[in-house]
């Protein structure tokens, strides 16, 4: 018997970024911007997508993918009564969309013309920060109700992010949320990251988030 | 539960590496996690028992090198530990702080019998 050892060094996920990569590809040779929507369960991801095609559908052409652990089309039903193409991922009992489950999405699609890729991602703050999906923005939602000490409990999350949506802030008179706490964390984690605090509620501070939006829509509409 | 996903991943690249080498079968994984990669190692253990049954896999031991997750200040450059939570810089409190160790999730080598 003889044995032999192997240097690999490769990251185990390394199949999966791969996908994500060329995901990405797809998406820039096509000019769309695609966004990656994390948060908890009941943060509030549908209600603001919604909202972002209240907002932005009369500007740019939107379409959704959609995922869910579970085999219901509350929110890609939501999404499709006003109009907007979805494709709805079915996890099968995963806790996070990966890139190939995106990539399935992207083929029922038809994205030609299309400005804007809103991925909604499995409510879950742990597994989808380990899954590249080939998106160029990762954006988490926090809200109020969940606690000022989510950075600190769930710090993975908010590392690959570009902007964080505090949301819910209409419930900031009920909830003890020590908001310098909070962006405390937030800044230890990943310095510098854009923070918008909303509500999808009440519309307050939603033309922030809609602004920073449109504005990365039109940069990728200028880059080469 | 995504661990199950990153088992799968896992066994896909030894196994690959395996027959590339020529192998008989993998006798042992050795493996990184950082402390703030989100990785489970006694998840992987589970579901890799599972899996890797009557594969070239089979057996293997999986040997997790455990990399904790260390930050530095960017204000005085002090290196220190995450000491179980997230926390200023311990010598001057800054929140200028960045991770330099703790994301890694590698396989970094496989012991093969020939």
């Amino acid at each position: 018997m003889k044995t032999e050892k192997v240097q690999i060094i490769e990251k185990i996920l390394s199949a999966n970024d791969q996908i994500a990569s060329e995901n990405q590809q797809y998406f820039d040779e096509r000019k769309i911007l695609a966004i990656n929507i994390m948060a908890s369960p009941g943060a509030g991801k549908t209600s603001l997508i919604l909202r972002t095609i209240e907002g932005l559908s009369s500007d740019f052409k939107i379409s959704v993918i959609e995922g869910d652990t579970a085999p219901v089309t509350i929110d890609s039903d939501k999404i499709h009564a006003r109009g907007i193409p979805v494709a709805q991922i079915n996890t099968g009992g995963d806790c996070h969309l990966d890139a190939l489950m995106v990539r399935k999405g992207m083929q029922v699609l038809d994205l030609d013309d299309c400005d804007l890729v809103i991925i909604e991602n499995v409510g879950n703050l742990v597994c989808p920060a380990g899954f590249q999906l080939g998106s160029h923005k990762n954006v988490v939602i926090a809200s109020i109700p969940e606690g000022d000490d989510k950075p600190y409990k769930y710090p993975n999350i908010y590392r690959g992010i570009q902007c964080l949506v505090l949301n819910k802030t209409d419930l900031l008179p009920y909830v003890d949320f020590d908001l310098e706490y909070f962006k405390k964390g937030i800044q230890m984690l990943n310095p510098g990251v854009k923070i918008i605090p909303l509500s999808s509620k009440s519309g307050d501070g939603l033309d922030g988030w809609l602004d920073w939006l449109s504005t990365e829509i039109k940069n990728k509409h200028v880059e080469k | 539960m995504h661990e199950y996903t990153i088992t799968e991943s896992l066994l896909k690249t030894a196994s690959d590496y395996a027959s590339r080498n020529a192998a008989k079968r993998v006798l042992c994984l050795n493996l990184v996690i950082g402390e703030l990669s989100g990785i489970i190692d006694e998840s992987v253990q589970f579901y890799w028992d599972m899996i890797s049954e009557d594969s070239i896999c089979e057996h293997a031991k999986l040997i997790f090198e455990k990399m904790p997750a260390k930050f530095r200040c960017l204000d005085c450059q002090l290196e220190f530990e995450m000491d179980g939570e997230l926390n200023p810089c311990p010598a001057c409190q800054s929140i200028n702080i960045k991770v330099v160790t703790g994301d890694e999730f590698l396989l970094k080598s496989i012991e093969i019998e020939k």
